[in-house]
């Protein structure tokens, strides 16, 4: 199995996770789309850890993993908020932030 | 063997990943995207990576999609299933932005000068042991930090749920 297959995986998923960011309008499905797109580099990570036999991949994944959790609890917490505030998670409607 | 896992893996994940973001139910979005994190997970097993894959579950399929489910169904999103896509340009320019950068990634794994394959490492390297060590010797610093960064997000998650909103 050489490395490319897994990195060609992972550029699909990141892909995808692209695609979910530009044409979802569903502000919960954006931030699922965010997580797949570190899923996507999480891969890479370790398939770089396996293919130089070194650690520091998996230590880097751990941290992704950490910082994916603060950002999912602070970012579900400003969905609710808005929700609370405007009725809606649609980023259409939330436009508070327009100039 | 690993490569029939490989790919019957990486189908799984593409496939849900698709699924994940053509469903127009949030539920379903995050059930499809529950199983494409199983698919991942069995990726990092063949990858010689057994304690990331069991935290990948413990974290993501275990906490992380909990949350989003909690938050989907706080919400009663019913009125928000309709069919909801961006008009002209945006799409347009939303299938340009990622057939560019799809393209790219391509591109690039094609101009490698060697495709050598995995190379069949040290079995141990991936258990927990090893990544304690390391992570309690030369990744101590980062790891303290990241104790200050959840705290802040845990804080910072309260205050966002205890504002009054005008």
């Amino acid at each position: 199995m050489p490395i490319s297959y897994y990195l060609l995986l992972s550029g699909i998923l990141f892909t995808i996770g692209v695609v979910g960011v530009l044409t979802r309008r569903n502000a919960i499905v954006i931030f699922m789309s965010i997580e797949l797109m570190l899923n996507a580099v999480n891969l890479t990570l370790v398939a770089f850890s396996k293919q130089f036999n070194a650690l520091d991949g998996q230590i880097f994944v751990f941290f992704v993993m950490v910082v994916a959790a603060a950002e999912v609890a602070v970012g579900l917490a400003l969905i609710v908020a808005i929700f609370r505030l405007k009725e809606t998670v649609s980023i259409d409607k939330i436009n508070i932030l327009k100039w | 063997m690993i490569p029939i896992l490989f790919f019957l893996f990486a189908a799984v994940a593409i496939a849900s990943g698709i699924m994940m973001i053509v469903h127009r139910n949030p539920i379903y979005c995050a059930l499809f995207l529950i199983l494409t994190l199983f698919a991942v997970a069995g990726l990092f097993v063949l990858l010689n990576a057994p304690f990331i894959a069991a935290v990948h579950i413990i974290v993501y399929a275990g906490a992380i999609m909990v949350l989003f489910l909690f938050v989907i169904m706080l919400l009663d999103l019913k009125s928000e299933t309709s069919r909801q896509r961006p008009g002209g340009l945006l799409r347009i320019l939303s299938i340009v932005v990622s057939g560019v950068l799809f393209a790219e990634l391509v591109l690039f794994l094609r101009s490698g000068t060697t495709n050598p394959p995995l190379v069949e490492g040290d079995l141990k390297i991936g258990s927990t042991k090893e990544i304690g060590n390391l992570l309690f010797t030369e990744y101590l610093l980062p790891f303290e930090i990241t104790s200050v960064l959840l705290l802040s997000a845990i804080i910072g998650s309260v205050i966002l749920a205890k504002l009054k909103l005008k």
